[in-house]
């Protein structure tokens, strides 16, 4: 039984520097993995400096699940393992040999795997990182047994890939994906597809899921909203989310039999020269993907979106979980009080879901923003706000709240196992006062994973 | 403006010089003037336009046509109440220069005296100084008689900035609405220069003293007049309810030709500033459709079941005279002391309406009963939220059961 959801809450924000349906493929560099992208993992390494690697080589392991195996995406020589403040791992760095060897796990047909055997092939090598589990939005733990597994069929994010692009001809390996997870658990794997626009046919006439649509603007295409209209997490419930590309990756590489790292990420932004779409694979160095077309110096570089990526410089490296890079102008000057920056001014180029600056005269135009804060932190004053792009039956700042002043009970009942930090993005963006709201609610469920889970 | 921002930022007191702690002053004048450079370091990496200055001087934009109507209001009724001018035409411009000073005065010591002290606070705190009382500011004169002595201002300001704020931690953190408390301390500390017929048109305290107040002025507003109704048939002002319907007809008090405090009195000013608020989206609509809808409900059953005269008044004429139209637009859609859930928001400004005309039609000893009802909802919002949310988490663990 498929279900239609309409929204009426969300918002979309337009910025310019989408990114052109032009694929070009980047020659294999150095590539990262950062345990940093896995929050809450403590990693104990099994490689070395200067250890051979192949690709889907094991190189760090969870200290506290050992099965969760993480692997290496190209083949190469371990080159530094970068630690930071207490000794904590950062960076895991893999310098490419040019050979392409690969871990060989033998091909397995999806359709005769069993959930036990399901299992092993995505922990031993290196696929179950991709598998996250809501609530705390971390990587899911492989002794629970999810309700329900839910795949987005697209990215409402500003400037987000377009996943029907990204996706097209991998129909075989998205089918693959699906039928891996769809062992793992004993209820429904729900793929969720825009209501509004096309679908490309890899997406369509998918077996052995439920087909969902949703109607609305952003974060329709969040996978938290998703969950929350069409079966949400109550206490003590589990399920697990898995973005589409990377069901087309768990699939491609069951169906090869190795790891498969190659990834198409969007490079979107408004200060990026020529937006399009580059083949390049997981843990990419930014440089070689952004190098020669960023403009200017003054700009913020964002593996993801500018709603929920992190900021990473040239010599960064791309994200696990990301398919998109971002570059956006850095907001770093301060503005006269009556000029277009300031507070006072006609704010013809500031964007604002109210109507107070005069750019609700052009509300289709798309805009570049930068990165400015456009005011200083204060209070919780203004209500209401966050509710017009909120689109759960939570009451968001009253959750925030609770998460500040850290009453379980009360995170618990207002529905703290039902979100991830992503779906307050648009909170955090409208929020008058300013206040980093993805990372209180991220200490909610840090708070709530030690007390509760 | 780069040397400006250059200049401003070399006068910064740094940790170590002996003007640290009036970092926060310094820190007030600099994001007045220039919205600071500071970039977001966590989470979305766009923010929206707006901020709280933004939001505070929106708010203080809608104000202004309150402002100046009531400094012409003021004049007016000074000309009236000597016999000076009958026609709301006669004299503008000596009734608007009347009104200037009397009421610039009073804008300035209340501003002066809250600033100063949220100062204070804010440099003993190591906070940096927030706006809330910018609007504050601008809402206590425009609630008070303009014939109020200075010192009263000041005194009722330091009192609703300290006790009705600062205590519970500043800006966005009061249980009460500030200029509500400032006017109630002075509605029970000095009660004559709060109520009766001689504070409502100004100098009419002294003009009758030497005997040269018109034929005819009484000094009452209409909320004076229509209180008479609740006692002895010999006190009342008018014959009956007509006839005081028409000594004061409602299109003059639409337009505010009526006496009362400087800014509440005309319902076009305050509709010109919900305007502004509703279109920019700052005003809450649901708390103010609800506030009206519960003030008519109550005028209506009143009417239904009117057993003396006042109870007969039109329902829609309670909505133009005194401060309802201003309360409804300004003083019960204070985020801070209001309901913060969307169905609490239609509860309480339902509640604060219907209480505002409960207490008007049937409490004589308080002719204007907005201010009391409102103040009185900003102490049940919180309980009215908890109820809300209590039935949210029930649908929650409803949910949990039923699956």
């Amino acid at each position: 039984m498929s279900r239609t959801i309409k929204l009426r809450k969300g918002l979309d924000i337009k910025l310019q520097g989408e990114a052109e349906k032009v694929k070009i493929t980047a020659k294999v560099t150095t590539a990262a993995i950062k345990p940093t992208d896995f929050h809450g993992l403590i990693p104990k390494m099994t490689v070395k400096v200067g250890d051979k690697v192949k690709t889907g080589s094991v190189i760090f392991f969870d200290k506290y699940q050992e099965d969760i195996k993480f692997v290496s995406p190209i083949a190469g020589e371990i080159e530094d393992i970068v630690r930071g403040e207490k000794r904590k791992i950062l960076e895991v760095r893999i310098k490419p040999d040019g050979s392409n060897a690969a871990e060989d796990f033998g091909i397995i047909n999806p359709d005769s795997m069993d959930e036990a055997a399901a299992k092993k092939a995505l922990l031993a090598n290196g696929l179950w990182p991709f598998i996250k589990m809501r609530p705390l939005d971390v990587i899911a733990r492989p002794t629970d047994s999810p309700k329900a597994i839910f795949v987005s069929g697209f990215d409402s994010a500003p400037l987000a890939p377009d996943f029907d692009f990204v996706l097209h001809g991998e129909k075989e390996a998205f089918q693959a994906g699906i039928t891996v997870l769809s062992k793992l658990t004993a209820g429904k794997v729900h793929l969720t597809l825009r209501g509004n626009g096309t679908t490309d046919e890899a997406l369509k006439g998918v077996k052995g899921v439920q087909t969902n649509t949703i109607f609305g603007k952003h974060p329709a295409g969040n996978v938290g909203t998703q969950i929350h209209h069409i079966d949400p997490v109550n206490k003590g419930e589990v399920v697990w989310t898995v973005n589409a590309i990377d069901v087309a990756l768990i699939g491609r590489s069951i169906l090869a039999g190795k790891f498969d790292s190659s990834r198409i990420i969007a490079l979107t932004g408004s200060e990026v020269s020529k937006p399009k779409y580059v083949k390049t694979h997981i843990g990419a160095t930014i440089a070689t993907l952004v190098d020669d077309t960023i403009k200017g110096d003054n700009v913020r570089i964002i593996s993801g979106n500018v709603l929920t990526g992190d900021k990473v410089t040239k010599d960064g490296y791309l994200g696990f979980y990301h398919s998109q890079i971002t570059a956006i102008p850095e907001g770093n000057e301060a503005s006269f009080q009556l000029s277009g920056g300031g507070w006072l001014g006609a704010g013809t180029s500031k964007f604002s879901i109210n109507r107070s600056y005069f750019s609700w005269l052009t509300p289709n135009k798309k805009r570049v923003l930068n990165t400015n804060l456009n005011g200083e932190i204060r209070s919780f004053v203004v209500t209401g706000e966050m509710e017009k792009v909120f689109p759960f039956d939570i009451y968001p700042m009253q959750l925030i709240k609770s998460t500040i002043y850290n009453d379980i009970d009360l995170m618990e009942n207002l529905g703290i196992y039902e979100v991830a930090p992503e779906d307050f993005a648009l909170c955090e963006f409208v929020c008058t006062s300013k206040i980093d709201i993805q990372d209180k609610i991220r200490q909610g469920l840090d708070v709530i994973q030690k007390e509760c889970m | 403006m780069k040397s400006l921002e250059k200049l401003m930022r070399k006068l910064e007191p740094t940790h170590e010089s002996k003007w640290a702690k009036f970092h926060p002053v310094w820190d007030a004048l600099y994001t007045f003037a220039f919205t600071p450079g500071e970039t977001t370091q966590k989470g979305a990496h766009i923010r929206d336009g707006i901020d709280l200055k933004r939001t505070m001087f929106m708010v203080i934009v809608a104000l202004i046509p309150c402002l100046l109507f009531g400094m012409y209001n003021t004049g007016h009724w000074h000309y009236v109440a000597l016999g000076t001018a009958g026609e709301y035409t006669d004299l503008f411009a000596d009734k608007f220069i009347y009104g200037l000073i009397k009421v610039l005065p009073v804008v300035i010591v209340s501003y002066g005296v809250g600033l100063g002290v949220e100062f204070i606070f804010c440099i003993r705190n190591k906070h940096a100084i927030q706006e809330g009382f910018l609007v504050s500011g601008m809402l206590i004169p425009l609630i008070l008689p303009a014939d109020i002595p200075l010192w009263m201002v000041a005194v009722a300001t330091v009192f609703a900035v300290v006790l009705g704020k600062e205590v519970f931690g500043g800006t966005g953190m009061n249980i009460v609405n500030i200029a509500l408390t400032a006017r109630a301390f002075l509605f029970f500390g000095y009660p004559t220069m709060m109520s009766g017929d001689k504070v409502w048109m100004s100098g009419i305290a002294d003009a009758s003293k030497d005997g040269l107040v018109a034929d005819g002025v009484t000094g009452a507003t209409q909320l004076g007049e229509l209180a008479t109704f609740t006692g002895a048939a010999e006190d009342w002002t008018h014959t009956s309810i007509s006839a005081f319907e028409s000594a004061w007809p409602m299109w003059n008090s639409f337009l505010g030709m009526i006496p009362g405090s400087i800014g509440e009195t005309s319902v076009l000013c305050v509709l010109i500033g919900a305007a502004l608020l509703l279109y920019t989206g700052i005003g809450s609509w649901k708390i103010m459709t609800s506030f009206v809808v519960g003030g008519l409900f109550v005028g209506w059953i009143s009417n239904v079941f009117a057993v003396n005269e006042y109870m007969m008044l039109d329902p829609f004429n309670h909505l133009l005279i005194g401060g309802f139209a201003f309360g409804a637009v300004f003083m019960i859609t204070d985020p801070v002391s209001a309901a913060q859930t969307s169905t609490g928001k239609y509860i309480y400004g339902f509640l604060g309406g219907a209480l505002s005309i409960t207490i008007r039609v049937y409490n004589g000893a308080y002719p204007e009963g907005v201010m009391m009802a409102i103040l009185f909802m900003n102490v049940m919002a919180p309980m009215i939220d908890h109820y809300v949310i209590q039935a949210n988490i029930k649908r929650r663990l409803k949910r949990l059961k039923t699956a």
